[in-house]
């Protein structure tokens, strides 16, 4: 009934996947080195830096606080389902014009994080932009362009839908 | 950086945690949102043999207002406590404090239960439920039993939780009319644990407080109950004297720790800014009501 | 168009300088494409994992590695001592440059005795990393503990232990600069002010740890190293000949670069084992400091404990400064850069905005055991900035001026250039009257004197910092780097090269950490040859592919490096115009290229696409005279040859509001004015200055490695080291004033570093300003709420 390994089978950017993991490998090295899904990066690996987040059915959690073998059954995204799925490409257009990435190693949990706040639907106020993402840490940008960014995703999206 | 080898176990009964932990005792751990058990063993600060996951557990999870008290389920995920039209009605002490948890992905993850049963001292829930009189249920192979808050609490990251027992919910009167409540806390930078805090539950008469929770955390061992800044303002009209005389008679009440946040009168001082200031909000409250 | 009136090629309709285009690599990165060290897996890839010191001063005694060995996964197992046997010998982190300085040999691995809690001393391959941990655990060390030196203020006490018996005490450096007639000045002077100061130590806290991936191949006898690196070619340079491999079988790749800010451009000793133990064991050997053994072998920085004086005039003329400076370094000096260069730069730099003559500033550097410190994001200026902006502000405060009044008066005026700072280091073109003025207008300042007088009649504190500051830029061989054979260079180059397609290739010594090297690279290259930047790719990070140059390091990489591209751009320009004008029977002087076609200058008329050039000139040469053969490419490289650096200037304002019951500051608003020089990319020269801000405000407010008198880290993980987050940094505002260096023909000047270092300074006027009702000022970094409770005299 208790296992080292086990056979997991997950939904990873909306494909199915079958794998055997052992049970103290956390869920960011598996998508990284089972799946090679690079864009989930390790910064700290105890929960405070959040370049690791990833969605688990629906909602962003650190991926380095999670074993890969708790998700089995789950639902997965990473930024690279993001990507391809189009849910972000205006925020990650506005990363690129707005500067908001430099080294680019926070910026897959950044676009993880705000995608939760876009999600809401709310008009924001900076500081609430900056309360919400302050559970990721970024060295390079000092955050006031990925607060740019954001606040002009979200409006853009707010405009759009009214 | 990489946790030790383990075993683990999915529970998909509450009687199979409960089985599992009554056969491995202090060498299992319930993994439950594992967000501060999950660091330690990246860390290998903790090696247990058994790692028992309880989030399949649904029974464990959800809020639902039963005889005057709120039941939150030890499973029930920080974020659907902050999202909870019942708590932000009944239980509003804690909904001012569900913001102060971490940060959004470790509310989607983390469990009030197992804020609870860790005990850290600098957290913001156990001082909330101390204040607010709850009960907690824990449950064996022996049996279910109800554990008040003010007995649960024994130490650094101690409770009377035994290891064999599981946290199944905690029930948490309703606020009453005549009741106000304040929370606040400092800590360095939005969502870290807390380096001084309170939570506060009071009985008002106009401009009276008649009788008080307060509930310090991050400063002693395990969340404190002072009694004495209480008894210094009880019955008397609040105004600048009550204030300071709460603010004193704290030092009776809290002996704070040193420790990387601070010294003991860094945050005993803190902790009396803190008593001002929750008391003069928790009469705004009263007097606005 | 031609060559001699540069400034108008920069300023044309065609030119890409001065404008704000994003980053191409970010398109990448944003996608989760960004290729990391991490990200990199080769076959048969095994990994590293270290045993460290538990101890900051310890003998080994005895190690036992058997039951290590006989663990599942283990490939080899390598102690100190048995690294040392295949290395070249130990470093010796000193320059001859910084005179008098001394420092231990240093082994990649601890030998027989650990310096620092935190030093390697054996390492495990094993084929996943969680297999080298386990096998980590199960080695045993017989330790013989060793009192500790843990104390900067008692490390040259007698009876403190000496680190190095060798070296006699535990003095690594002093230096003192005397100038004018400081003693006759204080003698004589109307005010003189006294202050200290101390500033804790902190670490860079890249998001991406260092990173190694070592792949030797024993056929060949070439190695490759994909590494997290700032400077390739010092990594080639080091690597080969501590490892006894030729420098010119060495392969260093930068591939994606999570953060550097410094930090990865030392020698660290973990990235050297698992490169031994690569070519030990002929097959890729990856290494990945994680969170927890970054904070005990990251380079460390900043730990300056300073008391300093000022006489003023009554006048409000500054009449000398002195400081004194006692700096903590590690348990040895940082190979190759040294450990001292930043007690070095804050003598250089303090007080650099002011006319003054009388300044004596002296160094004191000692070894303690902890972590070595050495090079990090503005190399002491945050120091320096603090404690001259500090006095300034207390001279005008005892004068009753105001702090922009004073600083009026005592700035270098903007026409007396060229000229030196009171160190003496040379400084040329610099604007701190232009950049004080913008910035009195940018922060609205005389509306937040209004508003603070209003608020504090309500009881709540608020301050106004205004800091000006010289920051020392890209480096010469006059400077520190070249002397005394470390293999550093201070030059940089380029090569670019028209394809037959008619394309650019633009290869570069400096390096990509996110910056945007590349962009700014491809627009000075597309400016000075007339194309699109779409016809430009730039490349950079890879020694077998780059033209050999000193990487990015000290805001070097657009003053250095830009201007090489310049330069060797103009060079391929001539020669296509030369070749045009073969082809085209015309006089090369009559043509031009613009829009990637050459044309008649002035009507702009096309006269042949560069395409065509490219495919005649690879492909049919038959079509040229036989007497000339165009190389269509050009290599040029540039380098300081007058002054040590390219000072640049700027001034930062801040707006906070101090809690005076509790200590805590609010960062209610940030200004910067800064003058770069010729502004190559406003936005990302902006997002450097704005980045820089909140790395500076990080040691401002909460970044300090804590020790214990054990010389113990007692803060060594995220949790407890605090970092800069969102919630609390305030908005910035950037603007500029742009002074074109004389140094070069582009003009650009560094960057990337001086928000770092002006931002603690301001927010401690700031702060100070807010605090002055209380007769109160905190001279310590980082200001922490109890630091702000205990200068009120709260607690």
């Amino acid at each position: 009934m208790s296992d080292e390994t086990k056979t997991i089978t997950l939904t990873v950017n909306g494909e199915s996947v079958t794998k055997l993991v052992d049970a103290r490998t956390h869920l960011v090295d598996f998508l990284r080195g089972e799946l090679g899904l690079t864009g989930s990066h390790l910064g700290c690996e105890h929960g405070i830096c959040g370049a690791c987040s990833v969605r688990l059915d629906g909602d962003v959690v650190r991926g380095c606080l999670m074993l890969a073998i708790q998700a089995d059954g789950a639902s997965i995204e990473t930024v690279e389902g993001l990507t391809a799925s189009g849910e972000v490409a205006d925020l990650q257009e506005n990363f690129v014009e707005r500067d908001a990435l430099q080294c680019g190693f926070c910026t897959p949990g950044m676009l993880i994080t705000a995608a939760e706040l876009l999600r809401e639907a709310a008009p924001k106020t900076r500081e609430e932009i900056r309360e919400f993402l302050s559970g990721n840490y970024c060295r390079c940008t000092g955050y006031h362009a990925i607060v740019d960014a954001v606040e002009t995703t979200l409006t853009q999206r707010l405009e759009k839908s009214s | 950086m990489k946790a030790p080898k383990m075993t683990y176990a999915r529970a998909d009964s509450v009687a199979q945690a409960l089985a599992l932990l009554a056969e491995h005792g202090d060498g299992a751990n319930v993994l439950a949102g594992g967000q501060s058990l999950m660091p330690t063993l990246n860390m290998r600060l903790s090696k247990p043999d058994l790692l028992i996951d309880i989030n399949r557990l649904e029974d464990l999870a959800g809020i639902s207002v039963e005889d005057d008290a709120v039941r939150i389920g030890a499973l029930t995920r920080h974020a659907a406590v902050q999202r909870s039209p019942i708590v932000a009605e009944h239980l509003p002490l804690i909904a001012e404090a569900m913001p102060h948890v971490a940060h959004v992905a470790v509310r989607n993850r983390g469990t009030f239960g197992g804020s609870i049963a860790l005990a850290d001292p600098a957290a913001e829930l156990p001082a909330c439920i101390l204040a607010l009189g709850a009960t907690i249920t824990v449950e064996s192979v022996r049996g279910r039993r109800d554990i008040a808050a003010a007995d649960f609490f024994k130490g650094l990251f101690e409770t009377e939780r035994q290891p064999d027992e599981l946290l199944i919910e905690i029930r948490i009167p309703c606020q009453r009319p005549g009741t106000v409540h304040a929370f606040m806390e400092l800590s360095r930078r939005q969502g870290d644990f807390a380096i001084a805090g309170v939570a506060c539950a009071a009985e008002t008469d106009g401009e009276t407080v008649t009788d008080a929770k307060l509930v310090y955390f991050a400063s002693e061992d395990r969340p404190t109950l002072a009694a004495n800044a209480v008894a210094a303002i009880a019955g008397k009209v609040w105004s600048d004297e009550s204030r300071s005389a709460a603010m004193a008679a704290l030092s009776e009440d809290l002996d704070p720790m040193d420790n990387l946040q601070g010294s003991a009168a860094f945050k005993l001082h803190l902790q009396r800014v803190l008593t001002g200031r929750v008391l003069d909000q928790a009469i705004e409250r009263a007097r606005a009501a | 168009m031609s060559d001699s009136g540069a400034s108008s090629v920069f300023e044309g309709p065609n030119s890409h300088i001065g404008r704000s285009l994003s980053r191409a690599s970010a398109r990448r990165t944003v996608a989760g494409r960004g290729r990391y060290t991490d990200d990199i897996t080769l076959p048969r890839t095994v990994h590293a994992a270290f045993v460290r010191s538990p101890y900051a001063h310890a003998r080994i005694l005895k190690i036992d590695t058997a039951d290590a060995e006989a663990m599942p996964g283990v490939v080899l197992v390598m102690t100190g001592a048995e690294l040392a046997e295949r290395s070249t010998g130990p470093w010796i982190g000193t320059l001859s440059c910084f005179e008098g300085m001394k420092s231990a040999p240093q082994y990649a691995m601890a030998v027989d005795r650990a310096c620092w809690q935190g030093e390697p001393v054996v390492m495990v391959v094993a084929e996943r990393r969680a297999l080298a941990e386990d096998a980590c655990e199960q080695i045993v060390i017989d330790w013989e503990v060793i009192s500790p030196t843990a104390e900067a203020e008692t490390a040259l006490d007698a009876g403190t232990p000496v680190l190095h018996p060798d070296l006699g005490d535990n003095l690594a450096f002093t230096k003192t600069i005397d100038r004018g007639t400081v003693d006759d000045a204080f003698a004589s002077a109307d005010i003189v002010l006294e202050e200290s100061f101390s500033f804790g130590r902190h670490t860079a806290v890249s998001l991406e740890p260092r990173a190694l991936l070592a792949d030797y191949d024993p056929g060949t006898e070439r190695l490759t190293i994909h590494t997290s690196n700032q400077v390739p070619h010092m990594i080639q340079a080091v690597f080969a000949r501590t490892l006894g491999v030729p420098e010119h079988n060495v392969r260093v790749i930068a591939p994606d670069v999570g953060g550097s800010f410094g930090l990865k451009i030392h020698t660290f000793g973990d990235e050297v084992a698992a490169t031994a133990a690569s070519i030990e064991l002929g097959r890729p050997v990856k290494f990945i400091a994680d969170r927890l053994e970054s904070f005990v072998s990251d380079i460390h920085a900043r730990e300056h404990q300073i008391s300093a004086r000022i006489a003023v005039s009554k006048a409000g003329d500054i009449q000398a400064l002195e400081i004194d400076d006692l700096a903590g370094v590690g348990a040895y000096s940082a190979y190759p850069r040294t450990s001292v260069f930043e007690a070095n730069q804050v003598l250089n730099i303090t007080a650099g905005p002011y006319k003054f003559e009388n300044y004596r500033a002296k160094t004191t550097v000692v070894y303690l055991n902890k972590v070595p410190t050495s090079q990090y994001r503005s190399v002491g200026h945050p120091i320096g900035i603090s404690v001259g902006e500090h006095m300034v502000d207390r001279a005008a405060e005892t004068l009753g001026m105001d702090p922009v009044e004073f600083r009026r008066r005592n700035v270098m005026p903007d026409d007396a250039y060229p000229g030196v700072a009171p160190s003496g280091v040379p400084v040329n073109d610099l604007s701190h009257e232009a950049c004080l003025e913008k910035l009195i207008g940018l922060m609205d300042y005389e509306g937040l004197l209004r508003e603070q007088a209003a608020l504090r009649k309500q009881g709540v504190y608020r301050g106004i910092g205004i800091a000006g500051f010289i920051k020392g830029t890209a480096p010469g061989p006059q400077g520190y780097y070249g002397s005394g054979g470390a293999p550093i260079a201070s030059q940089d180059a380029c090569t670019v090269k028209l394809e037959p397609s008619g394309g650019v290739i633009c290869t570069v010594g400096v390096t990509d950490q996110g910056q945007g090297v590349d962009t700014v690279m491809g627009q000075i290259a597309a400016t000075a040859l007339g194309i699109p930047l779409d016809q430009i790719r730039v490349i950079e990070g890879d020694t077998d592919a780059v033209p050999y140059g000193g990487g990015t390091y000290a805001s070097r990489a657009t003053a250095i490096g830009g201007e090489a591209v310049y330069q060797a751009s103009c060079d391929l320009r001539r020669e296509i115009l030369t070749m045009a004008g073969i082809l085209l029977q015309s006089d090369a002087e009559t043509l031009d290229i613009v829009g990637g076609n050459v044309v008649t200058a002035g009507s702009g008329e096309i006269r042949v696409p560069l395409s065509e050039i490219g495919r005649i000139g690879h492909f049919q040469l038959g079509e040229l005279p036989n007497d000339y053969q165009p190389t269509l490419s050009a290599t040029r490289r540039f380098r300081l040859t007058e002054l040590p650096y390219i000072f640049t200037n700027g001034i930062h304002g801040a707006y906070v509001e101090v809690d005076t019951d509790t200590g805590f500051l609010r960062l209610l608003k940030h200004w910067v004015v800064e003058d770069c020089g010729r502004l190559i990319n406003p936005n990302l020269a902006d997002e450097q200055v704005r980045g820089g801000c909140v790395q500076g405000l990080g040691g401002a407010l909460y970044e300090h490695c804590l020790y214990d008198e054990n010389a113990q880290l007692l803060n060594g993980s995220m949790a407890d080291y605090l970092t800069p987050m969102a919630a609390e940094m305030p908005d910035i505002e950037v603007a500029h004033v742009e002074t074109p260096t004389s140094e070069s023909e582009l003009g650009a000047k560094g960057a990337g570093e001086s928000g770092t270092g002006a931002a603690p300074g301001v927010v401690m006027c700031a702060v100070n300003n807010a605090l002055r009702p209380f007769g109160a000022a905190v001279t310590a970094q980082p200001m922490t709420p109890e630091v702000v409770l205990r200068t009120l005299g709260k607690i």
